[in-house]
């Protein structure tokens, strides 16, 4: 009977394709302090065993996870309106509706894994230590962007966060690279490395796969699949649209990446993975992005307005986690609006100082162009111009 | 009196530090000690490339160096230049030393975006947060009788790009000391070697033989001193102008050689100096004409104060500007050799 009434609570949830199995474990305060979920079934590629479909929220993590998820959500969405009011330049590439993937994934590494993605990266900067303001203020070119100004939107970068990488599939081999120098140092670290659908078809990928397979490379190729690649939908940009088995003899699982658990348990399975030397996974986690492919493309014409909307009414990741966090008694309604709330102060404050902070200056233009700069003379734009080089940055590979 | 006299003499030997030549030493020979004493001195250089580990090398420059650190520290890779030449960049950008090796640079292009946009702007973009100390080397430029695809010069495209150091080495010990350098510099450097170079010996001092001799990166030398004409050059034609210099001192001619040693940054000073004192200038390479090395140095004497020291045009001596051919008669056509520059020398200097 209580099995019933559980169930009964679960079908209220919108949940297209997710069973929901809530098991209550703990109450306090007539919260819980702990629940039990289900997620979609992984697939899997060349693996015997997969993660664990039945996964356990702690409150504190589920807060945690949701104030995460909403801070991009809202990060970004300012962002959106900083590009529309011109103040914010160039490329700006917004990662709303995959939330769920930067935020699982992070939820399972440990401190000294590293992370490398493309461009699509104001969501990870965020989440590997780059506050909204620090992100919002690099998009306006200020000094208090989290490179000074100098990198934009695509160049955002922290300890054992690389980029930030415009060019499409540069960063696979690279992140496979960071992997062999965790690896080489006798660390059990791990470099999770992003790529889009479309930098799926990427020649460089299979090499880089190549080599961390024979090589036992402790690289975890994950395929944030959102469906197109700029306006060119999967299906006619790639012969095989099943990403997780494309690293062929390199063992691989589809996820759901809509659902942020999900999400954290398959990375906790690829981690385990990789850590203790069985060599590279691939994960290909299957999400949304509700904007176009960047702030210049609306995002409709190669799809209907409808399928957007179906998305975020029935799937969206922060919707979907807020409904399981409430009928399972994890927080209450009140506890998500303060959340909502306070998140949207730290983004309104992030936007203000992203208008108001000084821009970087002028003198910088020749800062940090080499590490060790033999001649400092930097030729300007005219044989009569010499401009100084300036060392400014801390080089973490300088000793 | 006497005694006292020989002890001093003997001490004074004993503590010289000129140049009195105590070995010879090839090219080959150079890097491979290069890398050697590297590797030995800093654990987290690691050299990796094709047929580096237990074939010895393509053209042995890494010979013993599998069989002395094993595979964690010389590693063989696959023929994906694209992949590994990432995989480099981003182990550097990591934590560790690698050395990329190019079987030849003609193959680089097909990392060439890792070079460029991976590896020598990074540090900009991170707003000097993440340095990339990696070593691209591998032989550049035309060997003998590989034809088009093997043969192309690399000077040009890659001290175009800032964020980028690029040494050219010429001799044993620009080889040996540029290497180090290169290996031990927390930057990208390109290192653009020579085949036909790779067997040539030199005399060298009992200093460069040691385990901590440096070419500094970006100074140029000067191979030949003279007074007629400047020779301008880096790698190979280094050799090219030092025959012609040979050829030119007969007739009367002293022409001074400076040999490059780093395309960037491009040590123009030096040049300056020279041609301060000859007034006439010669740059000769074996690339391409169009946008090559040559146009720089040249450009860089007419725009500036260079102008007023000159008695005669600036001029350039290059590959012509074909793709290089096989067969032998067209091959040695297509380079300039010694008698070319000579003939341009006389033409300048307006001489019969």
């Amino acid at each position: 009977m209580f099995s019933v009434t559980l169930r009964s609570l679960g079908r209220q949830v919108h949940q297209q394709n997710k069973s929901l199995a809530p098991l209550f474990t703990y109450s306090k305060n007539g919260l819980n302090t702990e629940a039990s979920f289900d997620t979609k079934p992984f697939k899997l590629h060349k693996l015997e065993e997969g993660p664990s479909t039945s996964v356990t929220l702690s409150r504190q993590d589920a807060l945690k996870y949701y104030k995460d998820m909403q801070m991009i959500r809202r990060m970004e969405t300012a962002a959106g309106n900083l590009y529309k009011e011109k103040i914010i330049r160039g490329f700006c590439h917004l990662y709303s509706g995959q939330e769920a993937c930067c935020v699982g994934m992070r939820a399972s590494m440990r401190s000294y894994d590293a992370v490398i993605t493309a461009y699509r990266a104001h969501g990870w900067t965020y989440m590997m230590g780059v506050d909204p303001a620090g992100v919002l203020s690099e998009l306006t070119g200020r000094s208090t962007g989290c490179q000074r100004g100098k990198g934009g939107s695509m160049h955002m970068y922290i300890k054992n966060f690389y980029g930030g990488n415009g060019i499409v599939g540069a960063q696979q081999p690279l992140g496979a690279g960071v992997a062999l120098a965790l690896k080489y140092q006798g660390t059990d670290g791990v470099c999770l490395t992003l790529y889009g659908d479309g930098a799926a078809n990427q020649g460089q990928l299979y090499e880089a796969m190549n080599i961390a397979q024979l090589w036992k490379l402790p690289v975890i190729f994950i395929c944030e699949n959102n469906g197109y690649g700029m306006g060119t939908s999967v299906d006619r940009a790639s012969a095989s649209t099943n990403y997780y088995t494309r690293g062929d003899y390199v063992p691989g699982i589809w996820v759901d990446g809509m659902d942020v658990l999900a999400v954290r348990e398959a990375t906790r399975f690829a981690i385990d993975h990789c850590a203790t030397g069985k060599g590279p996974m691939v994960m290909e986690v299957v999400t949304y992005r509700y904007s176009g492919h960047s702030m210049s493309d609306p995002g409709t014409s190669y799809r209907s307005r409808d399928e957007i909307q179906e998305v975020r009414q029935t799937r969206d990741p922060i919707t979907g986690f807020r409904e399981r966090l409430l009928s399972t008694s994890l927080a209450t309604a009140e506890e998500l609006k303060d959340i909502d709330q306070e998140v949207r102060q730290v983004i309104e404050d992030a936007v203000k100082r992203a208008k108001a902070d000084k821009e970087i200056g002028l003198e910088e233009l020749t800062a940090d162009i080499s590490c060790n700069p033999i001649d400092t003379r930097v030729r300007g734009v005219t044989a009569f111009d010499t401009l100084t080089h300036r060392r400014l940055g801390p080089a973490v590979n300088n000793h | 009196m006497m005694l006292k006299n020989a002890f001093k003499y003997v001490g004074l030997r004993g503590i010289s530090t000129s140049r009195p030549a105590s070995a010879q030493l090839t090219v080959r020979d150079a890097l491979n000690s290069a890398i050697d004493e590297e590797m030995e001195r800093d654990e987290r250089v690691f050299i990796l490339g094709e047929e580096v580990a237990q074939y010895d090398g393509a053209y042995k420059i890494s010979r013993g160096l599998w069989k002395k650190y094993g595979d964690k520290r010389v590693i063989d890779t696959p023929i994906t230049e694209m992949g590994f030449a990432g995989i480099a960049t981003g182990a550097a950008m990591g934590g560790l030393r690698p050395i990329c090796e190019f079987m030849t640079w003609n193959f680089s292009m097909q990392a060439i975006d890792h070079v460029i946009n991976s590896a020598a702007k990074t540090f900009y973009m991170s707003a000097g947060l993440v340095n990339v100390p990696i070593v691209f080397r591998g032989p550049n430029g035309a060997a003998a009788g590989v034809a088009a695809q093997h043969s192309q010069c690399f000077g040009a495209w890659y001290s175009h790009c800032p964020g980028l150091k690029v040494v050219a080495p010429y001799s044993a010990e620009d080889a040996k000391g540029l290497l180090k350098a290169a290996i031990r510099d927390p930057d990208p450097v390109v290192c653009l070697e020579n085949e036909i170079m790779y067997g040539t010996a030199f005399d060298v001092s009992d200093e460069v033989l040691s385990k901590d001799f440096i070419v500094p990166i970006g100074k140029a030398k000067i191979e030949r001193v003279g007074k007629h004409i400047t020779l301008v050059a880096f790698s190979r034609a280094v050799a090219t102008c030092l025959d012609a210099a040979k050829e030119l001192s007969a007739i009367g001619i002293e022409a001074e050689v400076v040999n490059l040693r780093s395309l960037r940054p491009l040590d123009f000073d030096t040049v300056m100096e020279s041609v301060k004192k000859t007034n006439h200038l010669v740059s000769v390479e074996h690339g391409w004409p169009q946008s090559g090395v040559g146009a720089e140095i040249v450009s860089r004497m007419v725009e500036g104060p260079g102008f007023y020291y000159l008695d005669a045009p600036p001029v350039r001596v290059t590959g012509a500007d074909i793709p290089m051919p096989y067969a032998k008669t067209l091959e040695d056509n297509s380079l300039p050799q010694g008698k070319d520059v000579v003939r341009v020398v006389k033409k300048i200097l307006n001489v019969q």
